[in-house]
């Protein structure tokens, strides 16, 4: 059975992984090596990298770049940012990307959209929108990193995106980034409803609980958080345990930390792991682990 | 073209020189990771000589079969290929669309002919409702044929799949299956063959197990060989 994805989608600004707030401010948190080292060996299923400065510079981002993360990424690895040309989708991937992730050259040049599931096959193209509601209400797609609005429906770009081939929908939104409020379901059950591709929902993510809401509620096949995951050990192998705790919630376990026998706190709604037992934790110390080997 | 050696090889592992073809659809790189990490010696070629020359093969690939089959004839190396794999018996590791382009045929944008190397077709999977297309993410498999690339695989592990299209192809060289909506052919297996739709190079320790398998059937050969 298929299952459920838990996506880090980490936000690369001169070169280094920052969290962002609202696609205003920048928080940095360091290499990207180090931060996807980590997830990769934590468990999470899927990594996406974007470079949010690449298209407003008109620049591609930085290949050599992806080629160094590429070596510590043994999970999917999708790359965004800048990309305008089915030539450097090629390269991207020639580099170590499994998936290109398109979002301003998409709306701007849908053909593209199509010339690239092509060539590269569909499952390889990733169209992301940034989508918040405009002075009307509605929702409308921003692009340039959230600067620009394009008057386009998200639901309708979405359908097209499909027509022309794109393999997934990646769905951010603006207002909810990092905000720690929650995905903003509306915006997510509207566009998992409406096409057929997987639909990976991104922005807002403060506590697991927000993971559990979006499976839940809607027919999306991944949620993504990006500030979420940083600054905690083990943040993906942890997310994992209490997202398995909803049974519509198909998870993946193959890491060698599990975290399913813990039980978790409900102190404003933050669901953190409890502390286990002294006697417990006293137990554990003598423990013999034996190192894994592959 | 391009050659590239691992530096980490250290002389044990130096006689599995394996042969990734670079046929500018893969995503190699991916690949070449991965035998980096687990530490063994590879080649990266799409020369006729390189072919002819390798003890084995990893046919890495990601994206639409018409454009990988006419670059695999642009470059010429097809013949070459087919005669190493089927009268040779080296063996050869297709993933994802380098498994695809051993079928007969695809019927992706179009029909199109493939290398022939095992009996089947390449068709889209059936698509029902709430099954989402392409088939994207994690999932288990049912494995049939254990030995060599799943003998350390558990029950529950995971692999990643990406993919629109699969192979139709018989049961008996079928070796694991995995369920979205229908059965998909997850992996096969047919003497010196190998095929896994899912990447290895991307499914974390349990794709790395079952490349470590594939090397060690490679190693088993040679000494039964020798």
């Amino acid at each position: 059975m298929l299952k459920h994805r838990l996506v880090a989608c980490l936000t690369l600004k001169e070169r280094i992984i920052v969290q962002s707030i609202g696609f205003e401010k920048y928080l940095p948190i360091g290499r990207p090596e180090i931060t996807i080292e980590f997830l990769n060996n934590w468990g999470i299923d899927e990594i996406v990298v974007l470079d949010i400065d690449a298209t407003r510079e008109s620049r591609l981002v930085d290949i050599e770049l992806v080629q160094r993360i590429s070596k510590k990424c043994f999970v999917p690895l999708t790359v965004g940012g800048g990309i305008t040309t089915v030539e450097e989708m090629k390269e991207l991937i020639r580099q170590g990307a499994d998936k290109i992730c398109i979002n301003t050259s998409a709306i701007q040049n849908p053909p593209l959209i199509r010339e690239a599931s092509h060539v590269l096959g569909s499952q390889c193209v990733v169209v992301s929108l940034d989508v918040k509601k405009n002075g009307r209400g509605e929702y409308e797609i921003f692009t340039h990193s959230g600067k620009k609005a394009t008057g386009i429906n998200p639901r309708d770009f979405a359908q097209k995106a499909e027509a022309l081939g794109a393999g997934e929908i990646f769905i951010t939104s603006i207002t909810r980034d990092g905000s720690k409020q929650g995905y903003d379901l509306e915006l997510i059950k509207e566009i998992s409803r409406a096409v057929s591709i997987p639909v990976v929902a991104c922005g807002g993510v403060g506590n697991p609980s927000h993971f559990v809401e979006a499976i839940r509620e809607s027919t999306v096949s991944a949620v993504a958080a990006g500030n979420y995951f940083h600054f905690t050990e083990h943040s993906p192998m942890i997310t994992k345990a209490f997202i398995s705790k909803c049974p519509d919630a198909k998870i993946r376990f193959d890491t060698y930390a599990d975290y399913r026998h813990f039980s978790f706190m409900n102190e404003k709604m933050t669901h953190r792991i409890d502390k286990k037992e002294d006697q417990y934790l006293k137990d554990t110390r003598f423990k013999y682990h034996p190192k894994e080997v592959i | 073209m391009e050659e590239e050696q691992n530096k980490n090889s250290t002389k044990d592992t130096k006689k599995h020189d394996i042969l990734v073809i670079d046929y500018h659809v893969g995503n190699h790189r991916s690949v070449l990771n991965a035998l980096s990490l687990l530490g063994y010696h590879y080649k990266v070629s799409s020369e006729k000589e390189e072919i002819a020359k390798a003890p084995a093969y990893i046919l890495p690939g990601v994206g639409a079969f018409s454009e990988a089959m006419t670059n695999l004839q642009n470059l010429g190396i097809i013949d070459t290929l087919k005669e190493q794999i089927l009268n040779h018996k080296k063996p050869i590791l297709g993933i994802c669309l380098g498994m695809q382009v051993l079928a007969e045929s695809s019927t992706e944008n179009g029909f199109h002919k493939g290398l022939g190397i095992i009996k089947g077709s390449v068709m889209r999977i059936d698509s029902h409702k709430d099954i989402k297309i392409p088939h994207v993410g994690w999932n288990n498999l049912s494995i049939h044929q254990k030995d060599p690339l799943f003998t350390r695989t558990d029950e529950e592990a995971h692999f990643y799949f990406d993919h629109s299209y699969h192979i139709a192809c018989d049961h008996s060289i079928i070796s694991a299956t995995c369920t979205h909506g229908s059965e998909i052919t997850a992996a096969i297996q047919s003497d010196n063959i190998f095929g896994v739709q899912f990447h290895p190079e991307k499914s974390q320790k349990n794709g790395l197990l079952l490349l470590r398998g594939f090397f060690n059937y490679i190693k088993q050969r040679e000494s039964k060989n020798a």
